[in-house]
Order: C-alpha cells, then sequence, then structure tokens
C-alpha cells in the first residue's frame, strides 16, 4: 500500500486553483522532496495530505481519509508545517508532558536524548529559545514520535546555515535507524538534494515532474556548448537553454549521451539547474498575472 | 472488545491531558477565584478584628439580626462563584481563537487529537473544570473565615459557639453544591456561543459575539412594540442564580434554609434542558469551524 496515494487532487480557493488534479503516489520508505515557486501549491498539497485543507479528488494517506479522520490519521503522521508553531507559553517540560499524555507513540526518552545534546533548558518557556532553538525541541518531539510518516513544509526557514545542517543532519541519522517515509517541501534545494529518492516539481498547481533521483540522472543531461555547434545542439531539442560567459549550457531531458558527448562537456545537472530549467519561465508570467 | 475498551482509555488519557494543558496556559482560571476568595477573607478579618464588642453582644442578642453573620459568607461565596463566570467567559471567548493567532493551531493539530476532543476539552473548561475549581476555594475560604473569626473573638473574650449556630457553612456548601451544575448547565448556551464566535473571527471575539444580540435588541425597542428577544435574554441571563437560589425563581424571596433547595424543580425546567440542547448544536459547528482553520 502507498503511503500517500492521490488522484486528481484539486483545491480552489474562491477563484484561484491552488492544486489543478494531481496524481501522487508515495511508497513506503521514499524521501521524497516537493520543490516549487513560490504559490506553486506545495503548501495546499501537504495541508491536504495532513488533512488541514478540504480538497477535490481522492487522497487517502496511510489507507485513511485525512480531511475526516486526522485524529487518527497523526497516530502514525507527524509534521512540522512551518518554523516556530510550538505555543510560547509552554515550558519545554511541559511539551515532553503533554506529549507523553497524548500520543501513544511518543517514547520520552528519545526526546529528552536529543534534548540532551542541545543547550535547551527544560524549565524554558519556548518564547525564551531562540529560533535555532525552537526547531531543535520541535525536531526533538517529532524523532521521538515512532510514526510512519514525516510531513516537512519548510523546516528550516528563516534557519542559519548550520542550524539547518544540523537539522537535515539529524533527520538523516534518524531515518537511517527507523526507515519512516519523509515528505518534505522546502527552498533550499542545494541542502537536500543528496537527501532525497524521489522529486516532485509543482507548477502552478500541476506536477511538471515527479520522478526519482537514479531517473533524474538518467534522464538530464546538461551540455555546455561553443557558439559553432549551437545550431546541432539545438536540433536535438533541449528543454531549456541559457547563456553564460560566451557559451551557452543547454539541458537535455531523455536524449542519449552518445548523442550529445560529441556537442560538448556533459554534466549532470543538479536539482537547483533542474528547477531553474524547467521552472524558471513560470515565475515571469505569474508575476504578470 | 478490548480493543474499543483501550480507546475509550486513550481518549479518558488525552481528555486528561488537554485540561491540563488548558489550566497551564490559562492560569487565571484558578488564580483568579482563588484571588478573590484570599481577598474575601482577609477583608472578613479585618472587619472581625475591629467589631466593636458591644456590636457583637448587640447583633446576637437580637434573633431578627441572626442571617447578619451569614452576610460575608454568602459576599464571599458570591464574588468568588462571580470571578469563576467572568474567568470562563473570557476564556471562551480566545479559546479557538488565540490558537490561530500564535499560529500554534498548526502543532495542536499536528497530534492525535481530534478537532472533537479539541472543543469538548475547551467547553469543559466553563462548564466543568472552573465549578470544581470554585466549589473547594468556597470551602476552604469559608472555613478559613469562620476559623479566623472564632478565633478573633476567642482572643476578645467571647464564646465562639454561639457564633456557630449562626453561621451555617453545610447549608452554604450544599446550596452552593445544588447550584454550580444547574449555572453551568443554564450558561451552557453562552459559552458555546462563545467558543463558536472564537473558533470563527479573527479578532474582537467580544464584539462578534455580542453584536447579535445588540442588532436583535436594537430592532426590537425601536421597530417593533413587543421585546420578547430582550425579556428572553434577561431570564437567561439572571435565571443562573434566581433559579437555583430564589422562590419559584422569581427573584423575590431568597433561599434561606436546606428545605428551601429544590433541585427536582430547577434540574427539570425545560429551558434548562432546551439551552443545553442549543448548546450541543452551537459546539457541533465549532467543531466543524475547528477542522478547516489555518493561522490567521
Amino acid at each position: 500500500m502507498a503511503v500517500v496515494d492521490a488522484r486528481n487532487l484539486r483545491k480552489t480557493y474562491r477563484k484561484t486553483v491552488a492544486l489543478d488534479g494531481i496524481d501522487l503516489s508515495i511508497g513506503e520508505g521514499r524521501i521524497v522532496g516537493l520543490l516549487g515557486p513560490n504559490g506553486a501549491g506545495k503548501s495546499t498539497a501537504l495541508q491536504a495530505i495532513l488533512g488541514l485543507v478540504s480538497h477535490e479528488g481522492e487522497l487517502r494517506v496511510l489507507g485513511l481519509d485525512p480531511w475526516r479522520q486526522r485524529g487518527a490519521l497523526m497516530q502514525e503522521v507527524c509534521f512540522i508545517a512551518d518554523v516556530a508553531v510550538l505555543p510560547r507559553w509552554m515550558r519545554v517540560g511541559q511539551t515532553l508532558d503533554y506529549m507523553a499524555g497524548v500520543h501513544p507513540r511518543f517514547a520520552r526518552a528519545r526526546a529528552e536524548d536529543f534534548l540532551a545534546r542541545t543547550t535547551i533548558r527544560k524549565d524554558s518557556k519556548v518564547r525564551e529559545l531562540s529560533k535555532g532553538m525552537v526547531t531543535q525541541l520541535h525536531l526533538a518531539l517529532v524523532m521521538a514520535v515512532d510514526a510512519r510518516l514525516l510531513v516537512l513544509d519548510e523546516p528550516t526557514l528563516g534557519l542559519d546555515l548550520l542550524y539547518r545542517k544540523s537539522f537535515f543532519d539529524a533527520l538523516l541519522s534518524d531515518y537511517a535507524d527507523h526507515q519512516r517515509t519523509i515528505l518534505l517541501s522546502t527552498h533550499d534545494v542545494h541542502e537536500i538534494q543528496h537527501v532525497l529518492t524521489d522529486v516532485i516539481f509543482l507548477d502552478r498547481g500541476r506536477i511538471a515532474l515527479g520522478a526519482t533521483m537514479e531517473e533524474v540522472e538518467a534522464r538530464f543531461v546538461e551540455v555546455v556548448v561553443a557558439d559553432d555547434r549551437l545550431a546541432a545542439a539545438r536540433a536535438l531539442k533541449p528543454v531549456s537553454e541559457r547563456r553564460m560567459f560566451g557559451r551557452t549550457s543547454l539541458l537535455f531531458d531523455g536524449v542519449e549521451r552518445e548523442r550529445l558527448a560529441p556537442l560538448g562537456e556533459l554534466r549532470t545537472p543538479g536539482l537547483a539547474d533542474l528547477f531553474v530549467a524547467l521552472l524558471g519561465d513560470s515565475v515571469p508570467r505569474e508575476a504578470a498575472a | 472488545m478490548s480493543g474499543e475498551r483501550r480507546e475509550w482509555r486513550r481518549l479518558a488519557r488525552t481528555f486528561y491531558w488537554q485540561i491540563r494543558r488548558e489550566l497551564w496556559e490559562h492560569r487565571a482560571l484558578w488564580v483568579a477565584p482563588l484571588a478573590v476568595a484570599a481577598f474575601a477573607v482577609i477583608v472578613h478579618l479585618g472587619t472581625s478584628l475591629t467589631a466593636s464588642d458591644a456590636g457583637r453582644a448587640a447583633a446576637l442578642a437580637d434573633p431578627a439580626r441572626a442571617g447578619e453573620f451569614m452576610t460575608h459568607y454568602s459576599a464571599m461565596t458570591g464574588v468568588t462563584v462571580v470571578t469563576g463566570l467572568v474567568v470562563g467567559v473570557l476564556y471562551s471567548l480566545g479559546a479557538l481563537q488565540g490558537e490561530r493567532r500564535d499560529r500554534s493551531i498548526l502543532f495542536w493539530k499536528s497530534l492525535p487529537v481530534s478537532d472533537r476532543m479539541t472543543v469538548l476539552s475547551k467547553a469543559a473548561v466553563p462548564l466543568v473544570v472552573i465549578p470544581l475549581i470554585v466549589f473547594p476555594i468556597v470551602v476552604v475560604a469559608s472555613g478559613l473565615m469562620l476559623g479566623l473569626q472564632s478565633l478573633v473573638w476567642s482572643l476578645d473574650g467571647f464564646d465562639p459557639r454561639p457564633l456557630w449556630a449562626r453561621v451555617d457553612l453545610p447549608f452554604l456548601w450544599l446550596a452552593l453544591l445544588y447550584g454550580l451544575p444547574f449555572m453551568a448547565l443554564w450558561n451552557a448556551p453562552f459559552y458555546a456561543w462563545m467558543l463558536l464566535v472564537s473558533a470563527w473571527s479573527r479578532r474582537v471575539a467580544f464584539l462578534w459575539a455580542a453584536a447579535p444580540f445588540a442588532a436583535i435588541l436594537m430592532v426590537e425597542h425601536l421597530a417593533l412594540h413587543h421585546t420578547p428577544a430582550h425579556w428572553l435574554l434577561e431570564r437567561r441571563i439572571g435565571g443562573g442564580v434566581l433559579q437555583p437560589y430564589s422562590a419559584n425563581g422569581e427573584g423575590v424571596v431568597w433561599i434561606e434554609r436546606l428545605s428551601d433547595l429544590d433541585p427536582a424543580r430547577i434540574y427539570t425546567l425545560p429551558g434548562l434542558w432546551i439551552g443545553v440542547l442549543i448548546a450541543a448544536g452551537l459546539l457541533y459547528a465549532a467543531i466543524r469551524i475547528r477542522r478547516s482553520r489555518t493561522p490567521n
């Protein structure tokens, strides 16, 4: 059974179409990155999966309807939506007590171990912690839950480089132990690239690309071409091209490497390059709309 | 079968932690009634200390003035109960709005606590928790008042036993035990309405909660010859105290002794249970609204 299964998932806010009928199937144990420009529908998709917003179309998460069965679903799903949503009046110790009280799968000792490695004191109030510390605390709470699906919506927004790095390190080392499914959206494409098993690019409510990282590496090739070979390269129908330092970098989708090799230097594009190449043109249009 | 029982136990446990969490966040729920009762005890001690021997003797000698000795005790009970009501109103108006304002709703919703559990546990605060806080506070404060007063009398060389005959604490406690659940149920539609508004409104929940009533009253008084809503509202607001504590709920003769308590009458008032049904409907609506709520 897929952890997340969506068929023709749609969501409209009055006249704005946030999700325009997407199909998703996320298998057990995958680490899926949901990427897209602002307003592409990432948050809406994650909110629908978490039962925070209603939706049209079919959607099952761990076999449950998230909108109608959020309470039951949250026994097996954890999420960090946005940063710094922990109640500011709460004490760190109270968050542990409360989680242990209401969550049947919360292992308090694990959260305490995690916190022991930080400078967070248990008698501090959340309002007294820095943004990075609040995120660490939230991560400690979430990691201590034996959940099958972890959803992270911009979990590191507003954090400095060191906190971001330690966040993803903690996430990965935990993943290595537990093999849970992770679905995350972020703008920090560089930092998560090596973490992901799958990637989904969303653009204006639709899936622009949904593939495993192996598929991405097999399908996409970037070629830096000198001007004299540009016409030959363009004949092979690149999906995008950009000029830099007097040469042109072209991105090809599904063209054999043997045919491209004579044109210039081949590179495997990073996710950030793909992101710009595939979705870069959607931004000005959106701004114009 | 055992799975079902385990689920009920989990729900009971969740409910317990929801209530604890409300008491952590809203310390005024117990601090305010406690502070008011403590203040009343201090005032009572002050007047006991400053009362003249002659005044005491005169009051004791006149059978018609027997009721006077009870005044401070009733007043302390009254202000503590009213503080509980005020705290309950303020709490209800903010209970489902604050979590959206500080975005913590995203944390609460990430836990296996349903919207129904959340709303019902918040409704239980004014309906169950505050009465459970007020009652022991009144019991302890009134006991303390009588103890201190007796001590002052003894130190002044007065025999405190005639005082005990006139200050009937068991009656006070029983009368409170009899009236508190009634008040909670009688006022339930107000609390439920305020919770609904706090789930729905982005800000100034108080104004939104009061606006429909103000509008109806205005139309009634300016455009109509009858004022049925005004009459109904007045009866509802006053009824919480008048029904249990005055003869036939008329507000003319106040109850004075155990035999005046009439639970069979007040707990079978159709108005009480119609109100409870309305409250249930409003809470159901609040649960539905809370489900679709994300941060402001």
